[in-house]
C-alpha cells in the first residue's frame, strides 16, 4: 500500500483544532451526497440540519436544554472510564434520579418552603448515586463486572419507574393514565430565558464541566483515579485504594446521571412519566468518547450531539425527510468525526515499500 | 421506493424563514402530525398516517401536511410540536397520550393555531381531544373468539395495564361470555409497546398453556404471525393484519381516522372548527372491524353483524351490569351501565380474566 | 395439557429466545478475544435482519437470505474495522456510532419492504406446521439456524482452545506487541475476528427477521444486541459460560411470560425485571468464586494497535 498511517511523535496541536473542521467538511460532503442521492437539495438540507436550529434564540435555548442531560451523563461516564470502569447504565441512574427527586417533589411540593427545590435536586443526585452504588458494591464485594450489572440495572430502574407511575404514584385525577401529578411550581427548576424552556439545570451542568476538570486534572483524588484506570498494577504498588476509587467514581458518575434525570423531571417534563429519557444515558457514552473523555471536550461534544438531534427533527419538520434517512446521516456524521480524530495522533505518509 | 415521492413536497419550504411569513389566502392550509413511533406498515401510528394521506387526497391543493415520526413522549415532544407551529402549520394533530402536557403548553403559546390531541383529556379553546371506543369492536371479536375457541381460553398479549388496554380485555371477555359462559382470557403483559421478539414469546407461551385464540394490544404483527404458524385463530389490533395471517386472522379492531381528520381540517379551513371532545364508537365509523377472513362461517358473520347493529343503535351496551371483578365482588349491579368517566379510568379486571394488574 | 408438554414447550421457547443471543454473543466473544471491543452489535444485527429479509423476499430463497444477512453484518464489521483497526479510531465510540448508523441504515433500506409477510423458516421447512399436533409442532420449531446457534459453543470452544489459529487469536488479544514480535499479522487476525463477529451478528438479526418473528420493522432487534454484549462480559470470555448465560437469559424471559399466563399475583412490572435481576444475581454468585476472578478480560481489549516503524 503506498499510503500508510504513521504515528506522530507527539499529538499534532494543529490537528487538534483542525480535526473537527476536517470532520465537518467531510460530513457535509458525505451528508450532501446522501441527501442528493435521496432526491433532496443537498445545500438546503445541510442548512436545515446545521444552521436552522441555531438561527433563533429559541433554537439556542432548545439546544442548551437538549445538551444538558447529555452533558451530565457524559461527564459522569467519562469519570468512570478514567477510573477504568464501564458504567453503561447511566440511563438507569438517570431514571433513579428522576424517581428519587420526583418523590421529594411529589411529597413536599406545594408547601412553599425554600428548601423544596434544593432537596429535590439533592435527592435526584443521591438516587442516581445509590443506583450506581449497587454495581460498586457488587464489584468490590463480589467481583461482578460492572458492564453487565449497570446495564441490567438500567432495565430494572425503568421497570420500577413504570410500576410507580402505574401504581402508587399515579395521578389520582388522571383517569388512571400512567403518570404522576404535575409538580408544584416550588419544585420546578426556574427558567433562565423568559419564554423558553432552558432551566437552571443547564447551569448546574455547565458548572460540572470545570469542577470535573479540576477533580481529574488538579487533585490528588483525580490523579489516583486516573492511575488506577490506566495502570491498576502500578496503583496497587503505590497503595492507592482501589475499592475506594470504584465506589467514588461510580457513585459520582451515578450522581451526575441522577441530576440529569431530576433535571428532566423538574424541568421540561414537570412530572414523572413511564419513560423519562429517550436514551440520554446511552448517547452519553458516545458523547463522552467524542469529547475524548475530557470535560471541556465533552461540553463541545454534547452541544454537537444535541445539534445533530435538533437538526434531524428540523429535517423532518421542514423537508419531510423520513426518520430513517436522518438516522443514517447522524451515524455517518459520527463516523467522520471519529475518523478525523485519528489524524491528531497520526499522519498519512507515502511509502514506496513497507519495511518493518 | 417510497423516498422518491417526497422531493417535490420539500421544495415549497425553501427557506426556514418562509415559515414566519403570514399565510396568504392562496397558500394551502398547513397541517402537522406528530407520531410516537416510526410509521411502519401496521399499527397505531400507521393508522394515523392513513388519516393524513386521506386528508391530502380529499382536500388536494387546499392543504399541505407534514409529519414527524418517532417523537418520544417527554421533553422532546413540546419542541417538535412548537416547531411544527412555528414552521407555519395552522393545525397540529398530536397522536399519542404522552403529548398531553406539551400540546397544552404549545396551544397556549399559539392561540391562533388549532390543536387536536388523541386519547387525552385536557382541552382548551384551541385544543380539542378525540379518541375511539376501541372496546366496542373488541366485544365483537370476543363473540368470534367465544364461538371459534374450542378450549374456551383466549390468549391476550398486552403492553401495559392502562385503562384503554383493560377496557379491551374486559370487553372481549364479555363478548366471549355472551356466547360461551365458560370462556376465560389469559393476559400476558410485555411491558413494551413494541418488541416483536417479546410479543412472539408471550404468544408462544399462551398457546402452550392452552389458548387457542390469540389477540394483542401491542404495536407489531408478531402475535398474529405466531397464531398463523401455530394454526390457532387470532384477531389483530389497530390495523387490518389479514395479510400476515391469511389462514387464521379472523378480523381486526381497526382505527379509522380518515373521516374525522378530513372533517376537522375542512372545518378549520372554513372557520367552523370548535374545540371539544369526540369519543367515537362503532356508530361514528372511527372504530370498526376490518375485513373478515373468508373462512369464517356465515352464521357467525350474521351474528356479528347483528350485534354490530345492536351496539350502533344503542340496544346493546357493552359495559352493562351485572359485572363482577376478579375477587367476585359486584362492580356494577344489574340494570346499570358504566359511565364514560368510569370506562375511561377502568383499572380492574372482570371475573374470568386471568392476569394481574 | 399434560405437564410434559408444557415442559417441552418451555424448553423449545427458551432455546428460540436464546438463539439470537448465542449467535451474536459468540461472534462478539471471538472479536473480543482478539482484543477488539465492538459495541456495534445491535447495529450489525439490525442491518443483517433487514438485508436478510429483503434478499429472502426478493429471491424467495431463505438460504440466500441468511447468506446475505451474514454478508451485510460483515460489511458493517468491515466499516468498523477500517475505522478502528486501520485508522486506529476509538473502538468504543466507533462501535456506538455503528449502532446509530445501523439503526438508521436498516430502517432506510428496509422502508419499502416493511409489511411484506413471509412464512417463517420453520413453516418453509415443514409446510404442514400449522396443522401438526402440538408435540410435533414444538419439535418442528427447532430449525437449522437454531442448531447452528447451539453448536457454536462447541465450535468456538474447539477453535479457541484446540487449534493453532485459536491460539494465535488469543495471543493477539492478550498482547498485540508480543504477537507482532512473534511475526503474527495482528491486524489480519483482528480483521478476521471482527468480520466473524459481523457475520454472526448478521445471522442473529436474520434469526429474528426470518425465523422468530418473520417480518421486517424498524428497530425490531429491540436491545438484544446489548444483552449479547453484556453476556460476553458476564461469561468472562469463556464459551461455556456464554452459552449458559444466553440460555439462562432466554429461560428467564420465557419464565416471566409463563408466570404471567398462570395468573400469578405479581405485578407485570416486577415480572419484567426478572430476567435482568436474575442475571445480576447469577453473575454475583459466579463471580464470588475467587478462581474465576483470575479469568480477566483479554489484556489488549479495546487498545488500538499500530505496528511500530
Amino acid at each position: 500500500m503506498p499510503l500508510r498511517l504513521e504515528a506522530r511523535p507527539e499529538p499534532s496541536r494543529a490537528m487538534l483544532w483542525l480535526s473537527p473542521v476536517l470532520a465537518a467538511v467531510l460530513a457535509a460532503a458525505g451528508g450532501g451526497l446522501v441527501f442528493a442521492a435521496l432526491g433532496y437539495d443537498p445545500l438546503l438540507a445541510l442548512r436545515t440540519l446545521f444552521i436552522d436550529p441555531l438561527a433563533t434564540l429559541d433554537g439556542l435555548t432548545e439546544l442548551g436544554l437538549k445538551a444538558t442531560p447529555l452533558l451530565l451523563c457524559a461527564i459522569g461516564i467519562a469519570i468512570a472510564v478514567q477510573a477504568g470502569l464501564w458504567n453503561i447504565g447511566a440511563e438507569g441512574q438517570l431514571t433513579m434520579g428522576a424517581i428519587a427527586g420526583g418523590g421529594i417533589a411529589l411529597a413536599f411540593g406545594g408547601g412553599g418552603h425554600w428548601w423544596i427545590l434544593p432537596a429535590t435536586l439533592l435527592a435526584g443526585a443521591a438516587g442516581g448515586a445509590a443506583w450506581a452504588a449497587i454495581p460498586a458494591l457488587l464489584k468490590t464485594r463480589f467481583h461482578a463486572h460492572e458492564i453487565l450489572t449497570t446495564l441490567m440495572l438500567s432495565y430494572v430502574a425503568v421497570q420500577i419507574l413504570g410500576w410507580l407511575v402505574h401504581g402508587p404514584w399515579i395521578d389520582p385525577e388522571g383517569f388512571n393514565f400512567p403518570q404522576s401529578r404535575m409538580f408544584e411550581p416550588d419544585a420546578l427548576l426556574p427558567v433562565l430565558v423568559e419564554g423558553s424552556r432552558l432551566h437552571a439545570g443547564a447551569l448546574l451542568a455547565l458548572l460540572a464541566v470545570p469542577l470535573a476538570w479540576l477533580l481529574l486534572a488538579r487533585t490528588a483524588a483525580g490523579f489516583r483515579l486516573r492511575t488506577i484506570g490506566l495502570a491498576p498494577r502500578a496503583a496497587r504498588y503505590a497503595g492507592f485504594p482501589e475499592r475506594g476509587s470504584v465506589w467514588f467514581a461510580l457513585c459520582l458518575s451515578g450522581a451526575l446521571a441522577g441530576l440529569a434525570g431530576v433535571g428532566e423531571a423538574a424541568g421540561p417534563v414537570g412530572q414523572l412519566q413511564p419513560v423519562m429519557s429517550p436514551g440520554y444515558g446511552f448517547a452519553g457514552i458516545i458523547v463522552a468518547f467524542l469529547g475524548r473523555l475530557q470535560p471541556f471536550g465533552i461540553l463541545a461534544a454534547a452541544l454537537l450531539m444535541a445539534l445533530i438531534y435538533l437538526g434531524g427533527e428540523q429535517l423532518q419538520v421542514s423537508m419531510q425527510l423520513p426518520l430513517a434517512a436522518t438516522g443514517t446521516i447522524q451515524g455517518m456524521l459520527l463516523f467522520f468525526l471519529l475518523a478525523s480524530d485519528v489524524f491528531i495522533d497520526h499522519r498519512l505518509v507515502w511509502m514506496a515499500r513497507r519495511h518493518a | 421506493m417510497s423516498l422518491h415521492r417526497r422531493p417535490l413536497l420539500a421544495l415549497p419550504a425553501l427557506l426556514g424563514a418562509a415559515a414566519l411569513r403570514p399565510a396568504r389566502a392562496a397558500d394551502p392550509f398547513r397541517v402537522g402530525f406528530v407520531y410516537v413511533s416510526p410509521i411502519g406498515d401496521a399499527g397505531w401510528t400507521f393508522q394515523h398516517e392513513l388519516g393524513r394521506r386521506a386528508v391530502e387526497a380529499a382536500l388536494g391543493p387546499a392543504v399541505k401536511t407534514a409529519y414527524v415520526e418517532n417523537v418520544p413522549e417527554g421533553a422532546d415532544a413540546e419542541r417538535v410540536i412548537r416547531r411544527l407551529a412555528q414552521d407555519g402549520n395552522q393545525m397540529v394533530f398530536a397522536t399519542s397520550f404522552g403529548y398531553m402536557n406539551p400540546v397544552e403548553k404549545v396551544a397556549r403559546a399559539f392561540p391562533k393555531a388549532k390543536f387536536e390531541h388523541a386519547t387525552g383529556y385536557k382541552r382548551a379553546a384551541n385544543l380539542a381531544t378525540y379518541s375511539g371506543r376501541y372496546y366496542e369492536p373488541r366485544y365483537l371479536t370476543g363473540i368470534i373468539a367465544g364461538r371459534l375457541s374450542k378450549s374456551g381460553t383466549i390468549g391476550y398479549v398486552a403492553a401495559f395495564p392502562i385503562p384503554e388496554v383493560i377496557q379491551g380485555i374486559n370487553a372481549m371477555l364479555l363478548g366471549a361470555r355472551s356466547v360461551n359462559p365458560k370462556a376465560v382470557i389469559k393476559v400476558v403483559f410485555t411491558s413494551s409497546w413494541f418488541d416483536p421478539g417479546k410479543e412472539r414469546a408471550a404468544a408462544d407461551t399462551l398457546v402452550a398453556q392452552g389458548a387457542d385464540y390469540l389477540t394483542q394490544h401491542t404495536d407489531s404483527t408478531a402475535v398474529v404471525q405466531a397464531a398463523e404458524e401455530k394454526g390457532v385463530w387470532c384477531s389483530g389490533y389497530d390495523s387490518d393484519m389479514l395479510k400476515y395471517a391469511p389462514k387464521t386472522h379472523t378480523t381486526a379492531v381497526e382505527m379509522h381516522w380518515d373521516d374525522y381528520y378530513i372533517d376537522r381540517v375542512r372545518k378549520a379551513i372554513d372557520g367552523g372548527w370548535t374545540s371539544g371532545d369526540v369519543w367515537g364508537g362503532l356508530a361514528s365509523g372511527m372504530v370498526k372491524l376490518s375485513r373478515f377472513n373468508p373462512a369464517l362461517p356465515a352464521p357467525l358473520l350474521a351474528e356479528v353483524a347483528a350485534q354490530t347493529e345492536a351496539i350502533k343503535s344503542g340496544r346493546l351496551v357493552v359495559f352493562s351490569g351485572p359485572l363482577r371483578d376478579q375477587s367476585g365482588a359486584v362492580k356494577l349491579p344489574e340494570g346499570k351501565a358504566l359511565t364514560d368517566p368510569e370506562i375511561l379510568s377502568m383499572n380492574w379486571f372482570l371475573e374470568g380474566v386471568q392476569g394481574k394488574l | 395439557m399434560p405437564d410434559g408438554f408444557v415442559l417441552l414447550a418451555l424448553l423449545v421457547a427458551t432455546l428460540r429466545a436464546a438463539a439470537p443471543l448465542l449467535l451474536a454473543g459468540f461472534g462478539e466473544l471471538v472479536a473480543e478475544r482478539s482484543g477488539v471491543l465492538n459495541l456495534g452489535v445491535e447495529g450489525m444485527m439490525l442491518v443483517g435482519a433487514a438485508a436478510g429479509f429483503i434478499a429472502t423476499v426478493a429471491t424467495g430463497q431463505v438460504l440466500l437470505g441468511l447468506m446475505v444477512a451474514a454478508l451485510a453484518g460483515m460489511l458493517m464489521a468491515l466499516l468498523f474495522g477500517l475505522l478502528t483497526l486501520t485508522l486506529g479510531a476509538n473502538q468504543v465510540a466507533c462501535g456506538l456510532a455503528l449502532t446509530i448508523f445501523g439503526t438508521g441504515l436498516s430502517a432506510l433500506i428496509g422502508l419499502p419492504w416493511q409489511g411484506t409477510p413471509i412464512p417463517g423458516l420453520a413453516s418453509v421447512i415443514w409446510p404442514g406446521l400449522d396443522a401438526a399436533g402440538p408435540v410435533a409442532q414444538q419439535l418442528m420449531l427447532l430449525d437449522p439456524l437454531l442448531g447452528l446457534a447451539l453448536l457454536l459453543p462447541v465450535l468456538v470452544g474447539f477453535f479457541l482452545y484446540r487449534t493453532r489459529s485459536g491460539l494465535i487469536l488469543r495471543a493477539v488479544g492478550e498482547s498485540h506487541e508480543v504477537a507482532h514480535a512473534l511475526g503474527y499479522g495482528v491486524l489480519r487476525v483482528r480483521y478476521a475476528a471482527v468480520l466473524f463477529g459481523g457475520a454472526m451478528a448478521g445471522l442473529a438479526g436474520a434469526y429474528l427477521s426470518l425465523v422468530y418473528t418473520p417480518m421486517w420493522t424498524e428497530n425490531m432487534v429491540a436491545g438484544r444486541g446489548w444483552i449479547a454484549l453484556a453476556l460476553v462480559v458476564f461469561s468472562a470470555w469463556k464459551p461455556v459460560w456464554l452459552a449458559i448465560g444466553a440460555l439462562f437469559f432466554g429461560f428467564v424471559t420465557i419464565a416471566q411470560f409463563q408466570a404471567g399466563a398462570l395468573g400469578l399475583d405479581v405485578s407485570p412490572h416486577l415480572l419484567s425485571m426478572l430476567p435482568y435481576l436474575a442475571t445480576v444475581v447469577v453473575l454475583v454468585l459466579i463471580s464470588r468464586d475467587e478462581t474465576r476472578r483470575k479469568l480477566n478480560a483479554p489484556a489488549a481489549l479495546g487498545k488500538p494497535f499500530t505496528a511500530a516503524g
